[in-house]
């Protein structure tokens, strides 16, 4: 089995995270940004992995990864519960818009 | 497809079509996960991120659909936007050479031999266990702290509105 090399794997995580920062950027929506995010935190789970394959007998580059996914599930949920009470009070969830903290 | 279903994601507007893009995009990621090696990361990420990341999200925007979502926006709103995408494009850019150039430019020093064939399961489980016990519960705890979080703040505390 030939085995894809290492430089392979950074080049395309470093692809993804620049994209993630992009639609961080420019989207107009806070679940947009959260997509974003979702890319980046992708791209470094994926250099992780592949560094991790170098590491056979502890791999703790997949046992960082998996700590990452976790953190990751926990933000976004809590993310959509504070998106869900920001358009119950402002009926936007456009960033730009929601410049008042209390109203 | 990876790569293609992220700049999909960045080019389109329609926020349902990014999702179901970053379903594709998370697809492929698991898939180069599988071939680097690494199937159980492969299949944890299948199952929180397209089980419940996705589906939380979709929720969301079905949630915060706003109905009136025509030309309501003046002239200047575009231009401001054409700025922040500029901005953007430009920075990812930026961020995208920088990361290429280094990694061109460096020679990693990778000692040990390289991952066989066998599944990683039983040393993560091992590992785990053993000598990465505490962030184990402190993610446990950590969990735990965002389902409650999470709970109170979806909380409808005006019952009128």
């Amino acid at each position: 089995m030939s085995t894809i090399p290492l430089i392979h794997f950074l080049i395309v995580a470093a692809a993804l995270f620049s994209i993630g920062l992009a639609v961080a950027i420019t989207k107009r929506n806070v679940i947009g940004i959260l997509i974003g995010l979702e890319l980046m935190l992708n791209a470094v789970n994926l250099n992780l992995v592949a560094f991790s394959r170098h590491d056979p007998t502890f791999l703790r580059g997949q046992l960082f990864a998996l700590f990452v996914i976790v953190v990751a599930a926990a933000e976004v949920t809590v993310a959509l519960g504070i998106v869900l009470r920001v358009y119950g009070h402002y009926q936007t969830i456009d960033p730009d818009q929601v410049s008042d903290l209390k109203k | 497809m990876c790569i293609g279903s992220a700049l999909f994601i960045l080019l389109t507007r329609n926020l349902m079509y990014a999702a179901f893009a970053l379903f594709v995009a998370l697809l492929g990621v698991a898939a180069l996960y599988v071939l680097a090696g690494a199937d159980f990361l492969a299949v944890t990420q299948l199952m929180i991120y397209v089980g419940g990341i996705l589906v939380l999200l979709i929720f969301g925007i079905m949630l915060t659909q706003t109905p009136e979502r025509q030309e309501a926006t003046a002239s200047n709103r575009v231009e401001v936007l054409s700025g922040r995408r500029f901005w953007g494009f430009l920075a990812s850019v930026a961020v995208f050479c920088l990361l290429l150039f280094t990694l061109l430019g460096s020679r990693f020093r990778l000692g040990g031999d390289t991952l066989t064939s066998r599944s990683t399961l039983r040393t993560l489980g091992v590992e785990l266990m053993t000598s990465h016990l505490l962030p184990f519960e402190i993610a446990g705890v950590l969990l735990l702290v965002a389902l409650i979080g999470a709970a109170y703040l979806a909380l409808n505390r005006n019952p009128s509105a």
